[in-house]
């Protein structure tokens, strides 16, 4: 179990690498960042001169591979270099924003797998009842709609007509309510309806009738031996869709005005802070491999077929 | 001790009549079962044979009342002990299944559930038929385990169905359907999917498990070989229907119904030397698009040789031929 722990986490240390490399060139694919960087005075157009003493200063005249050694030697000393445009260190940038993306995240995560669960349990035990459908119908409304949508609709009704919650910010347990149901909800009941199929589709398996064969009721059947096995897709699928609530959480705390590192990325990217979007890159790549690997030894528990450390 | 089953000794314990289920599809209604008599006495074990499709694995399951949409039992009775298993309540047949009338399958591994340890599967049917808890319910588990011949039953107990063989699972499906000392055993295939070593264990074991506690038992299968080694009576199934019935020694001496005539002969005899196996020609009718006389007629070489006329016209019933023994074929009218 050690050893297997220890050998994701060099995974995530390559995984690291490879993502820093893919950053960097992506970000000098997409333009010059010496002229990103250059204050233009409105009505006027860029100063060269400026330009070109940016460069300098912040080492972009160098080879880009020079750059990216450079970059990563100061990486493996512990440092994350300073911030083109705040001017502040980026490790600094990073401890003050991430947990609250962090925060957001496993938030999210949990009440989408809260919602999910029981709405798949209960439609599968009720298929076909008005529930079943109502919830049915409703879930693939929701899926399909985007999610920044679902946030300013949740706004609309909850903080701005019934007044109930605060429209954006942060501070207390309700400002977090609407951020984590805009997203919350389109997740939980994708995952309510994958739990359904997968429950409806084990009712004709092997086990299944022999548990029936012993007795069991067909509720106990379901909620006992059909819905362990059904959970062990579910489980995996939420330790994927990580990198996608990521991304997600980015226009969320746009959304909700919420200091995470998705609105610190965003304006990094468009300025080409690479100091800034390096390490914010680092640090997701590391919260996925972490939040990954947690999903592997749940699913390890779920399914005993599953052995940590083989291989 | 030994157990000697003779007919008309012992007293009946199942009948089935008349029994109906079909199928409701987008093609039509599939007549899987259409129209079986079974009857099965204290400690008699029946074998019912057939082809893939014939209707005997529907049977078995509509006798345990676990045939799923689609499907429903549409006609006919099933009595256990005098009582319509048919009119009882979910709940009732719920407490009947397990205990009094259980079943194994074709394919032990899949049988068994993945996420939980064998033992544990075991131990479940106390829990559900005599309340016994986790403890005490598992000790049994690994009496039964004992029982059914798998080496090291304490630690055995605890492997996962991925961790055993198919004959080891096969044992712990067995120990499961004979946790509650049943009056009736359905085996459904319970040999197919092993090594023929292990079949003959298997088999072995059913039978020692009849002789001590006097169950009776459906086998459900489409081995002859199967059927000699173990049977009493046989009733060979053709397209949903029975087409003959007889003591099990009867049937192999002499097969009256063409079809398993042709069913014997389809059997390699050992020592004898042949060019090509017989094989019975044709295939099985559509159960959707039944024809209106014989099921079989189309197939057979009987009605082409007798040059029968009745046979595609009208469907013939199932008629006695003496000592037990009944075929449904226009030949014995």
């Amino acid at each position: 179990m050690l050893t297997y722990v220890a050998r994701r986490l060099l995974y995530v240390v390559i995984t690291m690498f490879a993502v820093s490399l893919i950053t960097f060139a992506l970000i000098f694919a997409s333009g010059d960042p010496a002229v990103a960087l250059t204050p233009v005075r409105p009505g006027q157009q860029p100063s060269k001169e400026l330009t070109e003493r940016i460069r300098v200063k912040y080492g972009l005249d160098q080879p880009i591979p020079v750059q990216y050694v450079r970059y990563m030697g100061n990486i493996l000393r512990g440092d994350l270099g300073e911030s083109f445009y705040f001017h502040r260190p980026v490790a600094e940038l990073l401890i003050e924003r991430f947990p609250k993306t962090a925060q957001l995240a496993i938030l999210i995560l949990i009440t989408s797998l809260l919602i999910g669960i029981p709405l798949g349990v209960i439609t599968a035990l009720k298929k076909n009842s008005v529930f079943d459908r109502i919830v049915t119908i409703s879930s693939v409304a929701i899926i399909s709609v985007p999610s920044f949508l679902v946030a300013v609709l949740l706004l609309y009704v909850f903080a701005f007509k019934l007044e109930w919650l605060p429209n954006g910010g942060t501070g207390t347990w309700k400002h977090l309510v609407l951020p984590v149901l805009s997203m919350a909800l389109p997740m939980g009941v994708a995952y309510g309806i994958f739990l359904r199929t997968n429950m409806l589709n084990a009712v004709s398996a092997d086990y299944a009738r022999t548990a029936r064969a012993k007795g069991l009721d067909a509720t106990r059947t379901n909620l006992k031996h059909i819905l362990p096995n059904a959970l062990i897709p579910i489980v995996t699928l939420a330790g994927i869709d990580l990198a996608y609530l990521l991304t997600g959480v980015v226009l969320i705390e746009t959304v909700f005005g919420i200091p995470g590192i998705g609105i610190a990325i965003t304006r990094a990217a468009t300025q080409r802070d690479i100091p800034v979007i390096m390490g914010s890159v680092f640090i997701g790549a590391i919260f996925i491999g972490i939040m990954n690997l947690i999903a592997d030894i749940i699913v390890a528990r779920l399914d005993p077929r599953v052995r940590l450390g083989d291989r | 001790m030994t157990f000697t089953y003779i007919p008309g000794d012992q007293p009946e314990i199942l009948s089935v009549r008349g029994l109906k289920t079909h199928f409701f599809t987008e093609e039509g209604v599939v007549k899987a079962v259409d129209g079986v008599d079974l009857t099965l006495h204290r400690g008699e074990v029946l074998g019912v044979v057939g082809e893939s499709g014939c209707g005997k694995s529907v049977t078995s399951l509509s006798i345990m009342r676990l045939v799923g949409p689609p499907g429903r039992i549409v006609a006919g009775e099933i009595k256990f002990n005098g009582e319509d298993l048919l009119a009882l309540s979910d709940r009732d047949m719920n407490r009947l299944r397990g205990d009094r009338i259980t079943m194994i399958f074709q394919q032990p591994q899949t049988s068994l559930n993945p996420v939980y340890s064998t033992g544990n599967q075991v131990a479940e049917v106390f829990q559900i038929h005599t309340g016994a808890k986790g403890k005490s319910a598992l000790a049994k588990a690994v009496e039964l385990f004992k029982q059914v011949g798998i080496p090291d039953p304490n630690k055995k107990v605890n492997a996962y169905p991925h961790e055993m063989s198919g004959g080891q699972a096969q044992r712990v499906m067995i120990a499961m359907g004979l946790a509650m000392s049943p009056e009736i055993l359905i085996a459904d295939e319970p040999t197919t999917a092993l090594d023929v070593t292990i079949q003959a264990q298997i088999l072995d074991l059913i039978r020692t498990m009849r002789n001590q506690l006097n169950t009776a038992v459906i086998l459900i299968t489409h081995e002859l070989g199967v059927i000699a080694e173990i049977a009493d009576t046989v009733a060979v199934m053709y397209a949903g229907q029975i087409v003959e019935e007889a003591g099990v020694e009867d049937l192999f001496e002499q097969p009256l119904h063409p079809y398993t005539q042709g069913l014997l002969g389809a059997l390699p005899v050992i020592g004898k030397h042949t060019e090509k196996l017989a094989v019975i020609p044709g295939s099985v009718p559509d159960l959707v698009n039944l024809p209106p006389g014989c099921r079989f007629a189309d197939r057979c070489a009987q009605r082409e040789l007798h040059d029968l006329t009745i046979c595609t016209e009208q469907a013939p019933e199932l008629i006695p031929q003496g000592n037990n023994h009944r075929v449904r074929c226009w030949l014995y009218t």
